[in-house]
């Protein structure tokens, strides 16, 4: 692992400025949410950044028509009021349109799962993964470090269709040093091979899977680990295929389980392709956080610590 | 110009033919909303008959075209056999309104040849059109961006998002019109929320408004002219004072007329007495 921190939002934002000074049909606009890089593009570009306000409905309406007039557009906002205040702008707008229509408009969002730990249950996001997930015609991306982000600068320009982008919040690892295009379109990598049983990560929970595989390894236990980063389009056989050779699956996402998050995406897949596998879904349980306290103190009430987890593979082996 | 002029007189009759038409769709598909659909005929008659607004059927995606933004989608059916009229696709397809394998449905999709966007839901078609005209301005494009709202449809918190917007854009290419029927669906708007008073509204906002008769060709026309031709640098709202169910005299006094389906043997008797 690389030692370089940086938040996914300002690489991200950094890639965009560079590109708008060679792509004048690239628009960016807020709902009066920033970003230290932000300020820069803010200031350049003077004529293509918008601040529409504390007013996500109308950053998605402005957004959809300066995509219908041909322009590249990054809609910015803090995660859960970008997903859920705004879904049925998004469902009209972007899903719905998105069908007949070329428009490119990228949801960024910041905040994905407890980033926003201590500010409590409005700003966590624990269930955007499943209402993006099913709206037809979205793409969705959930990169765990920067170098996934980077990469997607360019596909965000190329591939001219609505996406939502969940980013963390807070500045995290790198884990990738490169990622190839074709393992990109994959929309996955298995970052660590294991046997038996395998954990399936997205975000900020491929970075404790890395951890909790580390864990194990010294004890002699390899688990595998597979960082799922587009949770759609994702190359479902090739998923299968590399997923086939283990016995049991554990899922770990920063979202309620049980209700088409990621747990549900890889139990759909497994099952319609009549897996045999043990599917054990980590995230979590029906109910809102109150608790105040760190990130990982927050895992640590929800049975989403490391420790947990090594329990909960224990108990399969 | 006079209003008694070919012009007006052309507009009048075509506004007749309009209401003519939206009731024999109706009557083959009486899941479309009726009263809702003949309160804005003047309007769709005045910007496209009057050539008010810049279009072209043959090609829907001139770039010159003035956009046209229906948000009150359920209250355009009437704008069908307009669009059927001019040219964006066969009449015979309005005897097809949302039956099997027909592309018109009872609450119209950007499917339908001559519709830029789809706006069934409420509430969304302003800031679409927002985005449009900051658009067309950073390209220095002179086409106009044409708006119809409902008055119900004010109750949308989205609606005012869009609203301080445009005024703070100073977006100058953007027309509104609000076909103000007064009459939401379970009741007259003042019932539920007073709207008014909807200019002073506006007007705060640093609106240009404008009242007139929407049922009247003549002042409709020359507001509408006024209007496209305004150059101060503030977008513009003309408010249409309108009558729900326009035309079918049991619609016209309900407060429930949004919902109202009329039988194929009321059609039929209005049908004979319209001119």
């Amino acid at each position: 692992m690389k030692a370089e921190i940086k938040t996914m939002r300002d690489v991200f934002i950094e890639g965009i400025y560079n590109r708008m000074y060679e792509d004048s049909t690239l628009f960016f606009i807020s709902a009066d949410f920033g970003s230290p890089k932000l300020d820069r593009l803010r200031e350049k570009f003077k004529d293509r950044f918008i601040n529409v306000g504390i007013a996500e409905q109308n950053l998605i309406n402005i957004s959809t028509g300066l995509a219908l007039e041909g322009f590249t557009v990054y809609a910015y906002a803090i995660a859960p009021f970008l997903t859920m205040r705004a879904y049925e702008q998004i469902r009209i707008n972007l899903s719905l349109h998105g069908q007949l229509k070329e428009i490119n408009i990228n949801l960024i969002g910041v905040g994905a799962g407890l980033s926003y730990d201590v500010s409590g249950p409005t700003h966590h996001c624990l269930e955007d993964i499943t209402i993006m997930r099913s709206l037809p015609n979205m793409t969705l991306f959930s990169p765990s470090d920067l170098k996934l982000t980077e990469k997607f600068v360019d596909y965000s320009i190329r591939i001219k269709k609505p996406k939502y982008l969940r980013l963390d919040g807070k500045p995290l690892p790198q884990i990738y040093d490169s990622i190839k295009d074709s393992e990109f379109q994959n929309g996955f990598k298995e970052l660590v091979k294991g046997e038996k049983i395998c954990l399936v990560s997205t975000g900020y929970m491929s970075h404790k899977a890395l951890r909790v595989a580390n864990l194990l390894n010294e004890r002699q236990i390899r688990v595998g680990v597979i960082d799922l980063f587009m949770l759609k389009p994702l190359n479902e056989e090739l998923f299968s295929e590399t997923i086939n050779p283990y016995d049991y699956v554990v899922t770990l996402e920063e979202a309620f389980i049980n209700k088409g998050g990621l747990d549900s995406l890889v139990t759909n897949i497994l099952t319609r392709r009549n897996s045999k596998f043990r599917i054990k879904r980590m995230g979590f349980e029906d109910t809102y956080i109150f608790d105040m306290g760190s990130r990982e103190h927050l895992h640590k009430l929800n049975n989403l610590d490391e420790e947990s987890i090594i329990k909960v593979i224990e108990e399969y082996r | 110009m006079d209003p008694n002029s070919d012009l007006f007189e052309y507009l009048r009759h075509k506004a007749s033919w309009v209401r003519k038409e939206t009731l024999k769709i109706h009557k083959i598909a009486p899941e479309t909303r009726l009263a809702s659909s003949l309160s804005p005929v003047e309007i769709f008659v005045a910007l496209y008959y009057g050539k008010i607004i810049k279009y072209d059927p043959k090609n829907q995606k001139w770039e010159n075209r003035d956009r046209f933004i229906i948000s009150k989608g359920h209250g355009a059916i009437s704008f069908y056999p307009i669009l059927a009229d001019l040219g964006y696709f066969d009449k015979e397809e309005l005897g097809r309104v949302g039956q099997e394998g027909s592309f018109l449905g009872c609450i119209p999709d950007c499917i339908i040849p001559g519709f830029e966007t789809t706006n069934g839901a409420l509430g969304h078609g302003l800031g679409v059109a927002c985005g449009i005209s900051l658009a067309l301005k950073r390209k220095e494009r002179s086409e106009k961006v044409f708006v119809l709202l409902g008055d119900g449809e004010l109750f949308e918190g989205s609606i005012w998002e869009a609203v301080m917007f445009a005024g703070e854009h100073r977006l100058d290419n953007l027309i509104v019109i609000i076909d103000h029927n007064k009459v939401c669906m379970l009741d007259y708007c003042r019932n539920v929320i007073d709207l008014g008073p909807l200019d002073e509204k506006f007007k705060v906002f640093k609106w240009k408004v404008e009242t007139v008769d929407g049922h009247d060709v003549y002042p409709l026309y020359n507001a509408l002219v006024a209007l496209r031709e305004d150059q101060e640098d503030k977008p513009k709202v003309l408010i249409a004072h309108t009558i729900k169910g326009k035309g079918v005299p049991s619609l016209e006094t309900d407060a429930l007329s949004h919902v109202k389906n009329l039988k194929a043997e009321e059609i039929d008797a209005i049908l004979a007495e319209l001119k």
